[in-house]
């Protein structure tokens, strides 16, 4: 936790000065530590002049910031329109059924994530899904149960 | 000799199909070969089926090779690659296949053909003009052009980029800002991030004019955080552009100041609505904003504030460089020049198509698009995004503009058009709809934010077979609720998909099959 305290204080230090930097520090924050831990809050509020509730009303209002850290490995499966006029239900289900977990989930061993995206933008090669960052089109549950089973546990 | 200049594209929609792999195997066969290649990781040409497009150089123009996929690199070497020829997967002449001759690019115009990193080639290929021209003029002549030309805003509610500009060059104001929202969050599109990918300068060239015509010292460029391939790329260009003079304290040498900074956004769909988006950059949660003020008189940190979509303002060098009379000379009606029309989904032709407005939705998907991938008949489009509408084949002659598709209870929003085949059950994409609208609602008036759960109730009765007569009655109501009692277009609009499911596809919901939609498919299939 000093470590961790430590990791805040520096990011909260390269953005002073810098104009509505509240998405940048917790982007930061997130991309250091994983995810937004609760004992970052009271010093970010302090950094940025705030109070601890209205930063935790911003931590909390976007769908990106974790208040607990992700599996080590992160699948995002786009649920959006035009993935699912290409059969995203089943590459959302073949990842399900090969991980064993749902969508919005994490299994207990902390290996994976499954969750929902909207939307990457690939929408001309869909179904799509974003694995540990890699972009995955032209998906089918067939190859989701493989880039599933592709991921060291 | 110099290398040969081969092209396999760095954007994400042909990393997503495997343009890495097919890059790196290209450069080991030449270099096995002991042929030079210089590999251009340049944009897509927006010929999504055919990624990853594969071009080659030659002395008469590119050639194309697609789609392909790194066990196919061996045998199309063999077949004569490296020499420009092939027969399977051999296209020809990029610029020949169909797709692309029937288009008018003029915003597009270089994305897919320039190295997205090079400056010197985005001049070499017509960048930079426009800003020249406009450094050179009065900010009020700048502001002339670009409403003569009869851009209107292409984020989705179509207002005239002139006016809104003019109002911020009016505005008084010790600072005034530009906004760019590449929040892109309706599904079906990406041109957004196709020009951010392919053609960053462009993007950053139309931000530096409207500073300059509105007298903005700083631009923001908000991108969402699903793009981080859009968000490196603009953040390098920005970088270049800055040590080539185009921006900071001498911006292309007017003496006067821009400075552009790139902002990450954080999965909220609503922060695409221009006045979260300003809360999100000032670091708020990203609640929409009554209006009036509207941002052009008081927008971030209160001072005037130009917020335009990112294809808005990467058409404007265009109208610099070109006259504002060679945009407005294609269009229908009031919808002036090209719109880059994203086919998506379900479609046999998938990608970028930028044309002059007024093809027919019925053109677009069939002839251009090529009708379904599956195969199947082709049973709802979706255009415009999770808040559009969808349109049955009864309904394929209405033609791609504001007026038109308004007249027809729909949208066009950013030129998102999603197929979907007769497999679809439009019920579930009513409720999908309202789910959306449930998960993305900022929370500020109740039609929105409690009425797109009672939405979301309402149709799993219906899909259950409950009361399905009464219930659907009570659907009506509450998107008539929805639609005049939000303060903007995420309650407002979800109605749209909702009840044009409702009434065109009455028997998904267990309703009377009325006599439209469905028996006109036989007529398109
Ligand atoms: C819920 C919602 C989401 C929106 N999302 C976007 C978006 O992602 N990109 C965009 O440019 N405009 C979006 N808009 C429209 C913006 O509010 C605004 O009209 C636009 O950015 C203005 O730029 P333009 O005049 O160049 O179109 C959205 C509007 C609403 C209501
Ligand atoms: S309609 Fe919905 S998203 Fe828009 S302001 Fe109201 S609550 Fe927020
Ligand atoms: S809808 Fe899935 S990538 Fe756009």
């Amino acid at each position: 936790m000093q470590d961790q305290a430590g990791r805040v204080a520096a990011i909260v230090e390269r953005f002073r000065g810098v104009e509505g930097a509240a998405l940048p520090i917790l982007h930061a924050v997130q991309e250091a530590l994983g995810y937004v831990p609760a004992e970052s809050v009271p010093m970010i509020a302090a950094a940025l002049n705030r109070s601890r509730a209205e930063i935790h009303g911003i931590v909390t209002f976007y769908h990106d910031f974790r208040d607990k850290p992700a599996g080590r490995h992160l699948v995002r499966v786009c649920r959006a329109e035009a993935c699912k006029s290409m059969g995203s239900d089943q590459v959302a289900q073949g990842f399900e059924q090969a991980l064993g977990i749902r969508l919005g989930e994490t299994s207990p061993d902390g290996a994976v994530t499954l969750e929902p995206v909207y939307c990457l933008g690939l929408c001309a090669t869909a179904p799509n899904a974003m694995v540990d960052g890699k972009l995955s089109g032209r998906l089918d549950g067939t190859k989701a149960a493989h880039l599933a089973a592709g991921l060291q546990p | 000799m110099s290398a040969l200049r081969i092209f396999v594209p760095g954007d994400a929609g042909a990393l997503a199909v495997g343009a890495d792999d097919v890059a790196a195997a290209i450069a080991k066969a030449a270099a096995t070969a002991g042929v030079s290649v210089d590999i251009v990781r340049n944009g897509s040409r927006g010929l999504y089926w055919l990624e990853p497009l594969v071009e080659v150089e030659l002395p008469t123009g590119r050639v194309a090779f697609g789609p392909v996929s790194v066990e196919d690199v061996p045998s199309l070497i063999a077949a004569g690659l490296f020499e420009g020829r092939g027969e399977r997967l051999f296209l020809g002449r990029t610029d020949e296949i169909p797709f692309l001759k029937a288009q008018t690019r003029f915003t597009f115009a270089r994305c897919g053909i320039i190295d997205p990193a090079s400056l010197a080639d985005y001049r070499a290929h017509g960048g930079g003009v426009g800003l020249m021209r406009a450094a050179a003029l009065p900010p009020a002549e700048i502001v002339a052009m670009v409403a003569a030309s009869g851009l209107r805003g292409r984020g989705g509610a179509g207002f005239p980029t002139g006016i809104k500009w003019k109002t911020v060059l009016e505005a008084a104001g010790a600072r005034k800002f530009v906004v760019a929202n590449a929040d892109e969050g309706d599904s079906g599109t990406f041109a957004d991030r196709m020009l951010m990918e392919g053609d960053p300068f462009s993007v950053i060239e139309g931000m530096a004019i409207a500073g300059l015509a509105v007298g903005a010292t700083r631009g923001y460029l908000y991108i969402r955080s699903e793009y981080p391939h859009a968000i490196a790329r603009m953040k390098a260009a920005i970088a270049t552009a800055g040590a080539a003079g185009w921006l900071g304290p001498d911006c292309a040498g007017t003496g006067r100041a821009f400075d552009i900074e790139v902002r990450v956004g954080a999965g909220a769909y609503v922060c695409g609505e221009e006045t979260a988006l300003l809360e999100s950059i000032e670091g708020e949660r990203g609640e929409v904003r009554a209006k009036p003020p509207l941002p052009a008189h008081k927008g971030l940190f209160g001072a005037p504030t130009a917020v335009n979509n990112l294809v808005t303002l990467a058409s404007v060098p265009f109208v610099l460089s070109e006259g504002p009379e060679a945009y407005a000379a294609v269009g229908f009606g009031r919808s002036r020049g090209t719109m880059p029309i994203q086919l998506a989904g379900n479609i046999r032709y998938s990608g970028l198509f930028e044309a002059a407005f007024g093809v027919t939705l019925g053109e677009l998907v069939k002839t251009v698009g090529g009708g379904t991938l599956t195969g199947r008949p082709i049973r709802a489009v979706q255009v415009g995004g999770p808040l559009g509408a969808y349109f049955p084949p009864a309904l394929f002659d209405t033609p791609f503009d504001y007026e038109s598709f308004a007249a027809r209870d729909g949208l066009i929003g950013h030129g998102g058009v999603v197929v979907f085949d007769d497999t679809v059950e439009m019920a579930g994409m009513a409720r999908f709809a309202m789910e959306f609208c449930a998960h993305e609602s900022c929370g500020k008036c109740t039609p929105c934010r409690i009425g797109s759960t009672r939405g979301v109730e309402l149709l799993d009765a219906m899909i259950a077979g409950r009361e399905v007569v009464k219930n659907a009655a009570l659907l009506e109501d509450l998107c008539d609720i929805m639609k005049f009692g939000s303060l903007c277009a995420l309650g407002g609009f979800t109605p749209y998909p909702v009840m044009s499911a409702l009434r065109h596809y009455p028997g998904d919901f267990g309703l009377a099959p009325a006599a439209t939609a469905e028996k006109e498919i036989a007529t398109w299939a």
